[in-house]
């Protein structure tokens, strides 16, 4: 086929247009699903360094120990708390839609909120028993 | 006119080489990971501030005449990474699309979780050998 003469010559967006549309909340609470599922992914290595720090012996524990309580720490986290309750919440509700439901617009919105507000009070009130308590195995 | 060939056709596996098992061994890893993953959030909780010795009781601690915080704690992180993987294979296809790039990120990710649980579960016994 011959090239089109009236062809504008400027770029076309491309489908999916994220910094045309209006962004619908469920395509917010999708995106950030893989995104905490990445950072979750980057946290493992924190584990690993928290199970190794505990079999190496009491220093060793104590410097783990010590990061995980300072302030970079404690933000770090908190992110991964958050990103934790998230990906649970978000992760029970696409364990729904693969058995159909849940698919309404309405409720899909109102799910979508549910998501985003409990998961940020789930990490809090976790973050808040442990500020205050600092656990509950060792009283 | 179908350009596919008859045994491709009787595959069934389309463009993507492969069937659904990815999509189930996400789904049932999911599955698995909800009690498990409150389980690791109610036993991180509760070790917040804990030393050394109070980390490898709990590890250690008998219940039903096994260690089970042991045992829960490496079934969590061996399905939780196999769940990682398989999420992480679904992100790197969706936006990978050189297929040299894609094929490195691939393996360096399965390389990334089998490294985390060889040094977890390395970590794991040596912590119930000592106790």
């Amino acid at each position: 086929m011959a090239e089109n003469p009236q062809r504008p010559q400027r770029a076309r967006p491309l489908s999916p247009h994220l910094t045309i549309y209006r962004w619908p909340v469920a395509m917010a609470t999708s995106i950030t699903h893989r995104a905490t599922g990445i950072a979750l992914s980057a946290g493992t290595v924190l584990l690993a360094w928290w199970l190794v720090a505990a079999a190496s012996g009491p220093e060793a524990y104590a410097a783990f120990a010590a990061a995980a309580d300072s302030i970079p720490g404690r933000i770090v986290l908190f992110g991964l708390v958050w990103s934790l309750a998230y990906h649970l919440l978000s992760g029970i509700r696409h364990l729904a839609w693969d058995l159909g439901y849940g698919f309404e617009l309405r409720t899909a919105e109102a799910m979508s909120w549910a998501i985003i507000l409990g998961s940020v009070a789930l990490a809090a009130a976790v973050f808040a028993l442990a500020l205050a308590g600092q656990g509950g195995f060792n009283a | 006119m179908s350009m596919e060939t008859p045994l491709h056709r009787v595959q069934g596996l389309g463009p993507a080489h492969a069937g659904v098992k990815h999509f189930w061994r996400e789904r049932v890893t999911a599955a698995a990971l909800v009690p498990l993953s409150i389980w690791f959030a109610w036993a991180v909780l509760g070790l917040v501030g804990a030393n050394e010795p109070q980390v490898l009781t709990f590890l250690a601690r008998s219940s039903f005449g096994v260690p089970l915080n042991a045992i829960l704690l490496g079934a969590f992180i061996v399905i939780m990474v196999y769940h990682m993987a398989l999420g992480l294979q679904v992100v790197i296809e969706d936006y990978v699309h050189g297929e040299g790039a894609k094929i490195f990120l691939l393996l360096a990710t399965r390389a990334f979780g089998v490294a985390i649980v060889a040094v977890c579960v390395y970590a794991l016994l040596s912590i119930a050998r000592a106790v």
